[in-house]
């Protein structure tokens, strides 16, 4: 063998190499969307993730053997692609899904993560679950379905509906089962005017509606040739292009929350934490809340070096200039932007996730950011009947229920509405009891004592401090009946005495408080030295030591009120 | 070792164009996770299977806890059937990294002779894995344990939650997992009740490999492909290692072979495969199109047998 032919081998090998390294390159600039599917089981929703998965060659060998070998096929097609999808023993024997399944493919463009809901009474629990993390919401409209009775389905309308309370930034139709309706053009322009009057009347802003067939293929990936009248995206085109939440959230006021103190060594003392919403950089001006101590940023670190810059959904440590009484739960903000609100009373969308029904009265434990306090259910506004969209009275809610209900906190929340910044709006509430997860509530805003929704001029008063500190040693009933005293007379108190806020914690807790105008009341029997210190410093001439010189203080309150 | 030089583009340029790739989404959502669970847990620890995916959540906890030091100890279950180049591997990395390291082994069983050959995978698998695990659990107080499960390894995976809960006796339930919506994750226990922490959730198997080759991470060498003996047993490629005894039929020879996944030797199969380098593994794996929990043993015994498993209590 001459050396020319290898040598030209070599070359050969040389460039397969190059150019599967310029792939590997390629794949590593992927972005990362993800999309919930909504339908009911009659929809073909897993069939439309099979079909996704299938034409992506998303499945591996073994497990399509394994579906094609299997004794169940309830597809009426060759391979019943919705077995793709179908998760535990139960499941299968039942034939339904019972729960959040997490899927993944990706294409040369986009790697994407489906949560894949599943459609039947647990519905929308599970849907919320799946809609709470989604860039995109898929709802299936089944065509045949609209054809027979000439009108969405309510199940779809809930669908989208549910879509739009979870705030999914874009929502997409995919009006299926095309190949049963002929591929007719005018069914579909009827489902399209439809869907696109309820998103309309829901407020949705991004909307797109694509006529599929995913038992045979059309538009799910592949270009359909039996419906050329239709133009627009491909299933897949529409998510291989539909803008992330990740450049929006870029562009709002700054929001730090702490999540833990990194502090390795003597003379380092850094604050890890996810940007949440807009920019951090060095050099920037932050507030501190609850404290309202101003610093300025000093460096972004992360293990791979300093940044420049920091955004969504970014996990980094910053370090600051001052040394500043900053810890978990308290949030870092930039000081010439917008300010969360401040407020221990506010007002949520409630989806009720739990057999156990939730009550007036009871108390949960919210878990907001990296904060958890307690939060009292103050009154349920009215339960959504999701059928209609109307409202319902109720004093109880059960699973699956969506209501607006105002709560108190044991503590303010640094929050935004959820309508505005998702991860700044949501809470979970758990049971103190058993410790389950029994709702999620997205916030819509503050409300004061008497239930009224704040107005914005009320929530802004940054730094007025005409909340009072009250320590009554010992005496716990004394502290229950001045905090229903000052609460009468239209002004917001808490009993701090919980075992969330250890002694070391109040300082923080009180200044919250001030922040939202709350006065706070302990019976503590202990309180540390140092802590002491610190909440005279802050309440100055507000701090009171006994019942009598505070009631005077809900007196003063109440006359002014009277005036 | 093979590992590729990449040039490291870094986040920042990314940000200036308000864009992440999805290794960088996927990083995020992963320190984030490790934070929260270390910020709210009393004391957990991280399982340490030496496996690629281990390889990548080590990674990623250096990088969650930046600048200081990893604040958790590494737990292996060492069921005594692990390649020697595991352990080696295992020994010198944790020493590298400084990290502390846990090695448990269910030492009673092993002195009773457990292995896959008396007892059959699963029971081995019960007993030197699950039992081995559960007690190390016990004995270290850990309240959770991060390990480095996908979802998209296996179907019953699919719906496995990232704070997966377990009873006082370890077990899982599918029935009774906690909703888990937007990233707020509920860590409140009771005592003995503790939660298994996946961090890598939402990683395909690709995504591992591409990040190990963009961070350039160090993997035992059985992933890459090299000369080595084997016999073919009951369909699997079996790698000749120490203490195994031939069948009279059975006659090694050389092949390339490499792990898609390491587990114990016994019951861990290799792959023929010329790919020596990471690229060449993702140019494989991008190719084949077979699930990587295909070459183990104990996946097949009945359908559906993970999800048995993780009732009990296994990963």
């Amino acid at each position: 063998m001459s050396s020319q032919p290898q040598g030209w081998e070599m070359q050969q090998e040389h460039s397969r190499e190059q150019r599967f390294r310029q792939f590997l390159d390629g794949h590593l600039e992927q972005e990362m969307l993800r999309f919930t599917t909504a339908g009911s089981v009659d929809d073909g929703k897993s069939t439309l993730i099979g079909r996704l998965l299938h034409d992506t060659r998303s499945i591996y060998e073994d497990q399509l053997a394994s579906i094609r070998a299997s004794r169940v096929n309830r597809s009426g097609g060759e391979v019943d692609l919705s077995l793709l999808t179908d998760g535990l023993r139960a499941e299968r024997e039942q034939g339904i899904t019972i729960d959040v399944a997490y899927r993944y493919f990706s294409t040369s463009r986009r790697k994407f993560i489906i949560a894949d809901t599943p459609g039947h009474e647990q519905y929308t629990r599970n849907m919320a679950t799946g809609a709470s993390t989604a860039d995109v919401a898929i709802v299936l409209i089944d065509a045949k379905a609209f054809q027979r009775v000439g009108e969405l389905l309510p199940q779809s309308r809930r669908h989208t509906y549910i879509a739009n309370l979870l705030r999914i930034p874009h929502v997409v139709a995919a009006v299926n089962k095309m190949d049963l309706v002929d591929y007719s053009a005018e069914v579909f322009d009827q489902v399209s005017a439809e869907f696109s009057e309820l998103a309309n009347r829901l407020g949705l802003k991004s909307i797109e509606v694509i006529p599929v067939s995913a038992l045979s293929g059309d538009n799910v990936v592949d270009r359909s040739q039996r419906m050329d009248w239709y133009s627009g995206p491909t299933l897949l085109e529409y998510l291989e292009t539909a803008p992330l939440a990740l450049r929006e959230a870029a562009d709002g006021p700054l929001r730090f929350p702490v999540q833990l103190v990194a502090r390795p060594n003597a003379e380092f003392r850094g604050f890890a934490g996810r940007v949440e919403r807009g920019e951090v950089r060095p050099g920037m001006r932050v507030r501190a809340l609850p404290s309202g101590r101003v610093t300025t940023v000093k460096r972004i670190l992360t293990y791979d070096g300093e940044l420049p810059a920091a955004g969504f959904p970014l996990s980094v440590t910053l370090e600051l200039e001052d040394e500043i009484d900053l810890s978990r739960g308290e949030m870092l903000v930039a000081e010439t932007q917008s300010a969360p609100q401040v407020h221990s009373s506010f007002r949520a969308m409630v989806v009720w996730m739990h057999e156990q029904p939730m009550n007036e009265g009871r108390t949960y434990l919210a878990k907001h950011t990296t904060r958890t306090v307690r939060a009292s259910v103050r009154k349920i506004r009215h339960r959504v009947d999701i059928q209609s969209i109307g409202h319902q009275q109720t004093s109880q809610l059960q699973t699956n229920d969506i209501a607006e209900v105002e709560f108190a906190a044991s503590l303010p929340l640094f929050f935004d509405a959820y309508a505005d910044n998702r991860e700044m709006g949501a809470l979970i509430l758990i049971d103190p009891l058993t410790n389950a997860t029994v709702g999620a509530a997205m916030i819509v805003g503050a409300v004061d004592e008497s239930g009224h929704d704040a107005t914005s001029e009320e929530r802004d008063r940054f730094g007025e401090q005409e909340a009072a500190l009250v320590w009554l040693r010992g005496r716990e009933q004394e502290a229950v009946e001045l905090r229903d005293r000052i609460r009468q007379a239209g002004r917001a108190a808490v009993i701090l005495d919980d075992r969330l806020i250890p002694d070391a914690s109040l300082p923080a807790a009180m200044r919250a408080l001030q922040l939202a105008k709350v006065t706070g009341i302990s019976s503590r029997s202990e309180l540390s030295h140092s802590t002491l210190a610190a909440l005279r410093e802050l309440a100055g001439p507000r701090f009171y030591t006994t019942t009598e010189a505070a009631a005077t203080l809900a007196h003063a309150w109440t006359s002014q009120e009277a005036q | 070792m093979t590992a590729d030089k990449v040039a490291s583009e870094g986040i920042a340029k990314q940000l200036h164009h308000k864009r992440l790739n999805h290794l960088q989404a996927l990083e995020a959502e992963s320190l984030y996770i490790l934070r929260e669970a270390v910020a709210e847990f009393a004391r957990p620890v991280m399982l340490y299977s030496i496996g690629k995916d281990s390889s990548v959540m080590l990674r990623l906890a250096q990088k969650a806890f930046y600048p200081g030091k990893i604040p958790f100890p590494l737990l292996h279950i060492d069921t005594s059937y692990k390649f020697p180049e595991m352990i080696a591997f295992r020994d010198e990395y944790a020493k590298s990294i400084g990290a502390e390291l846990i090695v448990h082994r269910n030492e009673a069983a092993l002195a009773d002779g457990a292995s896959p050959w008396k007892l059959g995978t699963q029971n081995c698998c019960a007993a030197l894995k699950t039992r081995s695990l559960l007690d190390a659990l016990n004995e270290g107080g850990f309240d959770a344990a991060f390990g480095g499960a996908r979802r998209d390894e296996e179907k019953s995976r699919a719906k496995e939650r990232v704070y997966s809960f377990r009873d006082a006796a370890g077990q899982w339930d599918p029935k009774n997992q906690r909703p888990e919506l937007w990233s707020l994750y509920n860590s409140r226990l009771r005592k003995g009740e503790s939660i298994r922490v996946f961090p890598l959730s939402n990683w395909t198997e690709l995504d591992i490999w591409l990040y190990l080759y963009a961070e350039q991470i160090p993997i035992v060498p059985l992933y890459f492909a090299e000369e080595r003996e084997a016999v073919i047993r009951g369909g699997m490629i079996t790698m000749v290692h120490p203490g195994m005894q031939l069948l009279p039929s059975e006659k090694p020879e050389k092949m390339m072979l490499r792990m898609r996944s390491l587990g114990c030797m016994p019951c861990t199969g290799a792959i023929r495969s010329h790919a020596e380098t990471l690229p060449q593994i993702i140019q494989e794996l991008i190719g084949f199109r077979r699930s990587e929990r295909e070459g183990r043993a104990i996946d097949h015994d009945e359908e559906g047998s993970m999800e048995l498993k993780k009732r009990e209590g296994y990963f």
